[in-house]
């Protein structure tokens, strides 16, 4: 055991700060000790817990330009932006009358197909190919036209609009403007 | 570890030593002279057969290491050259990764024993704790094992298991999302994960092989539970760990070793999915993905709920369910032995549980139990998801209804004063149901 009598004989062992008020200075010293140290612990932290966020290189990963004019009409295209697939898909005109045609159907994430192109291009749908539920490509194909997730089975319209599976949202729209005719910026 | 030492230091090292690190009386009292019930079968093997599963994951883990390259462009040809090139590589690989299917046979095994012989009541509630944070290390441990490969199967694992936290986003907007974020270290499971993920799974072996410490421990101060659930009474129910038990364990270890070496040597990708042979493509996922087989049961109860927040809370809550399982029961006779209710409704959940992996392997609408043909000429009826859910059911009843209430209101069988009376007279006394849970509660 340390030893536990005062080093100096001539301080008194309650050391009042202001006699009477029950508190001392040992107490003050440690209460202050350990909430400093408990500040500064946490702020050791959270450089350890924030270095596993993107780092700066990979936050300023630049928007790509994608020239779409060899897209033809009933296929799609997936490209590569922030290592996750972008779909540019060139929509049949059916695939748009279908699409809009369910504009006002029962929709767990409801949306109308305008909303999900640039206005006066319905034959360009772009959209992040990753499936809203765990992530997955969802492929062509499923019983509205759009896609069928393989993972768990999410089936998306021709818009991209949720219609059956687990997944919660519809496939999201990355920010993009068309720059001319055939190219697209996305980003 | 605990308790009355025999241990007498004979020669003068020894006793040197002994007065300055008693690491030799340490092992004298837990693995020589440790008093152990005799009436243990082969079940109560697959402790020693854990620890060993973890020394082969731990020394293989460490010479792949020496050539594996933790980088999204080089690790899958890393992986292959291992194969192909290095010294003997197709052999520590094979055993590494057929190692992972052997150590969750083991500890199924070993849970499913725990569970049946009561072994997880007072006094053992926290050596069952700490056996439920190994079980948790040993998946977070396998699952970023199986993305350094970065195959096909390995990506898309990758991405399943870390969009689960996206759930999150349906609780609180933004957080699942910048969960995901954080774990990924960018916008998708890429380089950043990769490199996190073998880092993460480098260590957590040396973190379980620190619990399995704590684990011994707590065993070693209550002392191994035993087939009749009854409590050690007299030094007459026990004998020494060894020879016994040393003797006992060594031969089931090589026993499972044969079983382990089978599939390193003639089935060495019978568990594996040929998928994985495919270098990840962000761009396309396979068309049939599953997790390895020692995940497939919380795979299908995933999936079995269409609700995506829903679904992850009921995988999730499966396994956190063993945590409180010791609050859970309400039986006082440990040993289901004596509890032939209890045996039926534990031989459903078993069932359960093995009818979950399977249709977790299978695809979500593939049909079980067909009632027609569509007009394609394909089966309808009950498919797969649908299937899953009443195995759902009974796993959560199990635990939550059964456990609960069948322990108060089920018939016991006459409970034997101590270990000893049933291995000489092959009986048990008739004591009444009371007076039985008395017995046994007063270990
Ligand atoms: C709890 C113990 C462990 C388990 C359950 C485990 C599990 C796994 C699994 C399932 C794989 C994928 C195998 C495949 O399909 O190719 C793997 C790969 C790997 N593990 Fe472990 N592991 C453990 C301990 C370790 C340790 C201690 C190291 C040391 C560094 C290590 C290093 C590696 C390496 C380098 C790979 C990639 C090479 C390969 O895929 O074969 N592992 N691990
Ligand atoms: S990831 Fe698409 S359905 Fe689950």
């Amino acid at each position: 055991m340390v030893e536990t009598t005062n080093a100096n004989p001539n301080v008194d062992p309650g050391h009042s700060a202001e006699p009477g008020d029950g508190s001392s200075r040992r107490d003050f010293i440690h209460i202050a000790a350990i909430a400093v140290g408990g500040v500064g612990a946490v702020a050791a932290v959270w450089p350890f817990i924030d270095q596993m966020n993107p780092s700066a290189d990979t936050l300023a990963l630049a928007s790509i330009e994608y020239d779409f004019s060899k897209v033809a009409v009933g296929s799609q295209a997936s490209i590569k932006w922030r290592g996750k697939p972008v779909f540019v898909r060139h929509r049949t005109p059916k695939e748009i009358a279908d699409a809009v045609a369910d504009d006002h159907a029962a929709m767990r994430d409801p949306a109308t197909d305008a909303s999900r192109h640039k206005a006066g291009k319905p034959e360009w749908l772009i959209l992040i190919g990753v499936c809203t539920h765990l992530g997955c490509v969802p492929n062509l194909g499923g019983t509205y036209g759009g896609w069928l997730c393989p993972c768990h089975g999410s089936v998306y319209d021709t818009a991209g609009r949720i219609r059956a599976g687990p997944a919660p949202l519809n496939l999201l729209m990355p920010d993009y403007e068309f720059l001319s005719a055939t190219k697209v910026k996305i980003g | 570890m605990s308790g009355h030492s025999n241990y007498e230091p004979k020669t003068g090292i020894e006793r040197w030593l002994d007065a300055r690190l008693p690491i030799i009386r340490m092992a004298y009292d837990s693995a020589i002279d440790y008093p152990t019930p005799k009436n243990l079968n082969y079940w109560w093997t697959f402790g020693g057969i854990l620890a060993v599963c973890l020394v082969v994951q731990i020394v293989t883990g460490v010479v792949l290491a020496m050539h594996y390259v933790p980088n999204s462009d080089l690790a899958f040809n890393s992986v292959e050259s291992i194969m192909r090139d290095v010294n003997y590589g197709w052999m520590l690989r094979y055993i590494h990764a057929n190692g992972a299917s052997m150590f969750f046979l083991a500890v199924y095994v070993h849970m499913a024993r725990g569970l049946y012989y009561g072994s997880y009541k007072a006094p053992r509630e926290v050596l069952w704790l700490l056996g439920c944070v190994i079980y948790l290390l040993m998946m977070a441990t396998a699952f970023m094992g199986y993305v350094l490969p970065w195959g096909q199967m390995s990506y898309y694992g990758a991405v399943v298991i870390t969009n689960l936290f996206s759930a999150l986003d349906n609780v609180i907007p933004g957080v699942g999302t910048a969960v995901t974020t954080w774990l990924w270290g960018g916008f998708a499971v890429d380089n950043a994960t990769l490199n996190r993920f073998f880092s993460l799974h480098y260590l957590l072996p040396f973190m379980i092989a620190g619990v399995v410490g704590l684990h011994i421990w707590a065993l070693h101060v209550p002392g191994n539970n035993n087939p009749t659930g009854v409590s050690v009474k007299s030094k007459a129910d026990t004998v020494p760990f060894h020879p016994y038990y040393t003797v006992k364990d060594g031969f089931a270890i090589l026993a499972f070793m044969i079983l382990f070496a089978w599939f390193v040597f003639f089935e060495p990708n019978a568990l594996a999915h040929a998928e994985n042979y495919v270098p990840a493509n962000p761009l396309q996922t396979p068309a049939h993905i599953v997790p390895e087989w020692y995940f497939l049961p919380f795979y299908a109860m995933l999936r079995s709920v269409p609700n995506k927040l829903f679904g992850v809370i009921a995988m999730f809550g499966a396994i956190a369910l063993l945590f409180v399982v010791p609050w859970l029961d309400t039986s006082k006779v440990r040993s289901m032995r004596y509890r032939p209710a209890a045996r039926i409704f534990f031989a459903i959940f078993v069932v359960s549980v093995l009818v979950l992996g399977w249709c977790g392997g299978k695809e979500p609408d593939d049909v079980v139990i067909a009632i027609g043909r569509d007009a394609a000429g394909d089966p309808t009826g009950l498919s797969v998801t649908v299937f899953s859910r009443f195995f759902v059911l009974y796993y959560y009843g199990y635990f939550l209804l059964v456990l609960p209430i069948l322990g108060l209101r089920e018939k016991v069988l006459p409970v034997p004063d101590t270990i000893s009376t049933p291995v000489l007279s092959h009986g048990g006394s008739a004591l009444p149901t009371g007076a039985t849970a008395e017995a046994s509660k007063k270990g």
